[in-house]
């Protein structure tokens, strides 16, 4: 009895890693093809910089031109990490989209023996290197042309490396319940992945303290993990800095870690439960293989 | 022990419900009512109806991409509903008429990707791609982006897809839907050697072609707004209508004569006009031969002349016909009796 219990767990894990890697091989074949190479480039550096050289307008005319601030330091580095809400998050919702609606693959991969939750996640990865060279890219833009204070010696690159590889996961995990929300709907859900990163960036400390928000809709900051990961990797890199905003100062690194560990796994375990859920609803209402032309 | 069959329904129901406007109830469209099939292994068994009716969702429910609404369905010996992942390691389905893939991807990487979801080893799923490729005639665009290949050239590479993993059961939906008659004719001669192969195969294959229900099905389930009304080999079915007289017969334009007049003649239990370019051509389905001299006299008496005649045997269209009274272009269109 519990040699199968083992082997039907190690079968689930095959199954699993299979589906990851499989995934993760044809995102990254989708994103590095779909134009040619110097194209690809272009993209991937004119994107990320505009995003952020229309914050710095903004922010420049709003300061008179403050660049010295430490204002300017927390605003930019919050805005280059967000990058990665974007692709990583929104990367894992938009395969449901990509393969239902454009491919027309969805269904075929529904048959075959895959870990669905797995797979989503596979498709993620690739987004997160796109997004990797896209904040490389935003960073160097911004210690190269705006003064941007960032000592790469001083740099706590155990704890950056640690606070990101944490909120890769966490960010996966919030891709894996907005799949899960996509394969409820099949109209209109060609803009969700971007409608809650939006709304996210409001409520996460990205780009202002929290306490900017009115009281109450603070709550909604302080129980984003995102809030917490980018105040980690904020402290990470320029320590200095972020202990100067009142929002978590009193909140050590090792709480911060704490709070962002259980949080990602508050937050997978409601991603597991939305996205089975979601999976459920699309059988009883024949989504799975819905195409809107829309 | 008896065998278990490959796929089972009991009383199987889909209800779709279709949400009207914001202020109508939605409302419900039954696409399947209480079929009940029961499918050896090693056996081809086809589905045959009309568009609409019922086909692809019975499909959908056995390949676990949809639930039932009631009743039971097993395939393999799995429950759809409480066992999806035990079906999905032993199914595969390819839907004709569809230019489903990854555009950016080559043949070889399409069918290769898929290969890796049934964890088929690299070199031994490269191995059965080039194969089957060469069967399917795509050989020399095993390197082409899919993209490049033309609808009816991917749907060849879908059909290799789906052969690929050697499933326990198959589900055709439509395969030959969209390819040419050559095409065609290759898909349905490499079915058939498919099955040859091997005694552990099972394919159910929905078509709305008659000639490729025939020529390919042990059994035959003719369904129709979601109900199975027959069910059987083609022979069996045919054999229904042994009593039967079938004309067929080419005569001069009605000239303003109402095909009606013919349908009414007694004994007439089933008639089809087809107006065409300086003639028009009557299929009579008759309760037997005598009924024939009526109808020719109705020709005479309308001054309609009789240019060619032709008995033939029954098929499964008229098979069809007996048991919906209408033929199944008549369906599609949505004709009443």
């Amino acid at each position: 009895m519990q040699f199968s219990w083992w082997k039907e767990r190690e079968r689930s894990l095959r199954t699993s890693i299979r589906s990851f890697l499989t995934a993760a091989w044809l995102g990254w074949q989708i994103e590095s093809n779909w134009t040619d190479p110097f194209l690809f480039a272009v993209y991937s550096i004119i994107k990320p910089v505009a995003g952020a050289a229309i914050l710095v307008v903004m922010y420049g005319i709003i300061t008179q031109g403050a660049f010295d601030s430490p204002l300017f330091a927390y605003i930019y580095l919050g805005n280059a990490f967000y990058i990665y809400v974007g692709s990583v998050m929104t990367g894992v919702s938009w395969a449901v989209i990509d393969d239902r609606e454009h491919y027309k693959t969805l269904k075929y991969i529904y048959v075959a023996p895959i870990h669905a939750p797995s797979y989503m996640v596979g498709r993620g990865v690739a987004r997160f290197l796109t997004g990797t060279i896209a904040v490389l890219v935003t960073i160097t833009a911004g210690v190269l042309f705006l003064n941007l204070q960032l000592d790469l010696a001083a740099v706590n690159w155990p704890m950056f490396l640690t606070a990101l590889a944490l909120g890769v996961v966490m960010l996966a995990n919030l891709g894996l319940l907005l799949a899960g929300v996509t394969l409820m709907i099949a109209h209109h859900v060609w803009f969700i992945g971007d409608a809650v990163a939006g709304a996210l960036y409001l409520f996460s400390g990205a780009i202002f303290p929290l306490e900017v928000l009115p009281n109450w809709l603070r709550p909604i900051g302080f129980a984003m993990p995102l809030t917490y990961w980018l105040e980690l990797l904020r402290r990470s890199m320029v320590g200095h800095v972020a202990a100067s905003f009142p929002t978590l100062s009193k909140v050590t690194d090792g709480q911060l870690f704490a709070i962002l560990i259980g949080l990602t796994i508050i937050f997978g375990l409601m991603a597991i439960l939305v996205f089975r859920w979601g999976e459920h609803q699309a059988r009883e209402r024949g989504l799975l293989d819905m195409v809107t032309n829309y | 022990m008896s065998e278990i069959p490959a796929i089972q329904t009991e009383a199987l129901t889909r209800v779709y419900k279709i949400r009207g406007g914001k202020k109508s109830d939605p409302k419900e469209l039954v696409a399947l009512k209480d079929v009940n099939i029961q499918v050896s292994r090693s056996e081809l068994f086809g589905l045959l109806g009309p568009n609409g009716a019922g086909k692809t969702t019975l499909i959908k429910v056995l390949t676990t991409l949809l639930a039932p609404t009631a009743g039971r369905a097993c395939v393999a010996g799995f429950d759809v509903t409480k066992e999806p992942h035990e079906i999905r390691a032993r199914i595969n389905m390819v839907s004709g008429g569809e230019s489903s893939g990854y555009g950016l991807l080559t043949v070889r990487e399409n069918l290769w990707m898929f290969s890796q979801f049934y964890g088929i080893p690299s070199k031994e799923a490269n191995r059965r791609i080039k194969e089957l490729l060469e069967v399917v005639g795509l050989g020399d665009r095993i390197n082409t982006k899919s993209s490049d290949l033309s609808s009816g050239l991917r749907q060849k590479m879908n059909i290799v897809r789906g052969f690929m993993t050697s499933p326990e059961v198959l589900f055709l939906d439509e395969p030959t839907l969209g390819l040419d008659v050559g095409a065609a004719r290759d898909v349905r001669r490499f079915i058939r050697e498919w099955m040859g192969e091997s005694r552990d195969r099972t394919i159910l294959l929905t078509t709305h072609y008659m000639v490729e229900a025939e020529q390919l099905c042990d059994r035959v389930a003719i369904i129709n707004e979601g109900r199975v009304l027959a069910c059987d080999t083609p022979a069996a079915l045919k054999h229904q209508l042994q009593e039967a007289a079938i004309f067929q017969l080419q005569v001069s334009p009605l000239d303003g004569v109402p095909p009606e007049t013919f349908e009414h003649i007694r004994g007439v239990r089933h008639f089809t006009y087809s107006p065409q370019d300086g003639f028009a051509t009557l299929e009579f389905i008759l309760e037997e031969e005598d009924v024939l001299a009526a109808v020719v006299n109705q020709l005479t008496a309308h001054d309609i002349h009789l240019q060619n005649l032709e008995k033939r045997e029954p098929s499964l269209e008229d098979v069809f016909v007996h048991l919906v009274g209408m033929s199944m272009e008549e369906v599609e269109r949505g004709e009443s009796n």
